[in-house]
């Protein structure tokens, strides 16, 4: 134990009286580490920022619909088309299924523009839903009501206006209460969600929701667009109960089948989208691209290590005077090794644990970058 | 019972060093002994073997063949580790060109045998402010090599020689990067060693250097030269 005292202090010793040489040495391994640290904490960051965008979409949805969001190679639009649309019955039927919670209609239509007196919003979009909407999609009504059973049976030109919309529309009053117009229609103002915040760049605060039949109304399908015989119509947003969503996807597919007739070697002619199928395409677009990164800042790492090696090489050979000396009043040749591997050991560990200190200190950084300005689009949503 | 009171007897010692493939043989055969507060002076030309003799009397390195006892014992096949215990211990070392870390204050000169001695800390300082203050240098204490004379460095140097109480101390050629005044009052210090009770072994070819020593040992190829 006193000799390991000893030989520390005898370091500390030559690090006093080679100041210059010590930072320098050290900093290779300094600026390795920091690298490691930071672009391990800045993916880490990256990667939960993007893993709760996704759970703040709804937590554990399966989107039926006709088309599938993350597909390989060639979309064959044909016949896509031709598949049976989603109905809201369809909807009414999943919700019967005992792994299935709820299941709800969901029609999104974005409109260019949408004003109020002098102000406006450009690209909103009209969702059309029920009264569980806002339960399925975690969303909250802040102020005013939301949907009951009558706004959809009796077909209410009332809406919901989300936050990003109610702030740019009603800078300085209250929207609820107020009407708007909607590509031609008067549509009430009914209730206002709090802020979602926005997903992969985009705000999800920007839109205004009406009951589905009033939006059928105001949006009859264009049937001769492909685009919109395949992307228009309605997805059934169903909301698995808690744990059960293998089992739901089973009852789903078992379901559909039987109501699109379907014989047992056909093919299904709807798709499940989950939001897991969206974070498998994110980790898979960048899962080789973080390796590569990190590799490279091993590399630098392994750089500073060959610093240290170097350096210690030199000074061995710099310092045989010194070894002589130190030989002459009674060091063995093993205590001059031990002598060199700690000051190499002692280091590499200042120099590690700085490193450390400051790429964590730079990665949090980075991450409250993250947080604050959203990131771009990673994957293209249809 | 210390045979003959000898500090240091070589019987027959031969050295050989490899220069990669061809040997040379440094020492071959010789036998001396160095009794308690011996004052004996080393002289030769360059090549006769004066260096091997004393790094191997002073046990810095092991002999080729032969035996040699220190204090009695047979130390010629000690180890590297065992050596370096005997050298902090017991021997004590002048050199040529004083041989100080060049970046260490004289204090932290000194004290450096008793840094691999296990010495306490306060000790440790202590007794090397002492030897500094006996040798004259008390005032020098924190000054580095090149901040101080050539005579004030081979001081500092005689002062790390003498901070263990060493049995026996050995000088290679002391004076020999001073001038003859410096150098003279370097060798009165010796003198005064001596006096004192100290055994000292002078490595010289100066004529006037070796006539300090009671005895001069000759070498000359390899054999001591008895002529």
């Amino acid at each position: 134990m006193r000799d390991i005292a000893e030989r520390i202090t005898l370091s500390f010793q030559t690090f006093k009286t080679h100041r210059m040489r010590s930072f320098l040495t050290t900093l290779g391994i300094i600026i390795g580490v920091t690298t490691v640290i930071a672009i391990l904490s800045l993916i880490e960051g990256l990667n939960r920022s993007v893993a709760e965008q996704v759970r703040s979409i709804g937590s554990d949805l399966i989107f039926v619909q006709k088309f599938t969001w993350v597909s390989t190679g060639h979309r064959d639009l044909e016949k896509l088309a031709s598949r049976p649309d989603l109905t809201p019955d369809d909807a009414e039927a999943l919700t019967m299924l005992p792994a299935v919670e709820i299941a709800i209609p969901d029609v999104d239509t974005r409109i260019t523009i949408l004003k109020y007196r002098d102000n406006e919003v450009t690209n909103p979009t009209v969702v059309g839903s029920d009264e569980n909407y806002s339960y399925v999609n975690n969303h909250f009504v802040e102020s005013g009501r939301d949907f009951s059973r009558d706004d959809i049976l009796h077909r209410r030109k009332v809406g919901i206006v989300g936050s990003y919309l109610a702030t740019n529309l009603f800078p300085d009053e209250s929207p609820v209460g107020k009407e708007l117009m909607v590509e031609g229609h008067r549509i009430k103002v009914i209730g206002v969600f709090r802020e979602k915040g926005s997903f992969l760049g985009q705000s999800m605060d920007n839109f205004i929701l009406i009951p589905y039949p009033t939006h059928e109304k105001m949006f009859p399908r264009n049937t001769r667009s492909i685009y919109s015989r395949v992307y228009g119509g309605y997805s059934i947003d169903v909301k698995p109960v808690e744990g059960k969503i293998e089992q739901a996807k089973d009852e789903v597919t078992e379901l559909m089948r039987r109501r699109h007739g379907l014989g047992f070697d056909e093919e299904n002619d709807f798709e499940m989208n989950t939001q897991q199928v969206l974070m498998d395409l994110y980790s898979n677009i960048t899962r080789v691209g973080f390796v590569a990164i990190v590799a490279i800042a091993a590399i630098s790492l392994v750089v500073g290590g060959i610093g240290i090696m170097n350096i210690m090489l030199v000074s061995v050979a710099e310092r045989t005077r010194e070894i002589g000396i130190r030989k002459a009043v009674g060091a063995s040749n093993q205590t001059i090794l031990f002598q060199f591997l700690t000051e190499s050991v002692i280091l590499a560990l200042i120099g590690g644990i700085i490193g450390i200190g400051i790429g964590l200190v730079s990665g949090s950084l980075h991450q409250s970058v993250y947080s604050s300005a959203s990131i771009q689009p990673v994957v293209l949503l249809p | 019972m210390k045979e003959n009171n000898a500090i240091c007897r070589a019987v027959d010692i031969r050295k050989t060093y490899w220069r990669g493939r061809v040997s040379v043989d440094a020492l071959r055969g010789v036998t001396v002994q160095i009794k308690r507060n011996d004052y004996v002076s080393i002289m030769g030309p360059s090549g006769s073997g004066k260096s091997t003799l004393v790094h191997i009397l002073s046990c810095l390195d092991p002999p080729t063949s032969g035996e040699y006892y220190f204090e009695d014992t047979l130390v010629s096949q000690y180890t590297d580790l065992e050596l370096a215990q005997i050298r902090n211990k017991y021997v004590g070392f002048v050199f040529q060109n004083f041989s100080l870390l060049p970046r260490s204050t004289a204090l932290d000169n000194v004290a450096l045998p008793l840094v691999y001695g296990h010495v306490r800390k306060k000790e440790k300082i202590a007794k090397a402010q002492d030897i500094l203050k006996k040798i004259g240098l008390g005032d020098r204490m924190h000054h580095r090599p090149n901040e101080m004379s050539g005579g004030e460095c081979q001081r500092v140097a005689i002062a790390r020689a003498l901070v263990n109480d060493p049995r026996i101390i050995f000088a290679d050629e002391p004076t020999g990067n001073l001038d003859s005044v410096t150098g003279s009052e370097i060798m009165e210090l010796f003198d005064k060693l001596v006096e004192e009770g100290n055994t000292i072994v002078l490595v010289t070819h100066d004529a006037n250097v070796a006539s300090h020593a009671s005895r001069i040992v000759k070498l000359k190829d390899g054999r001591i030269d008895d002529a």
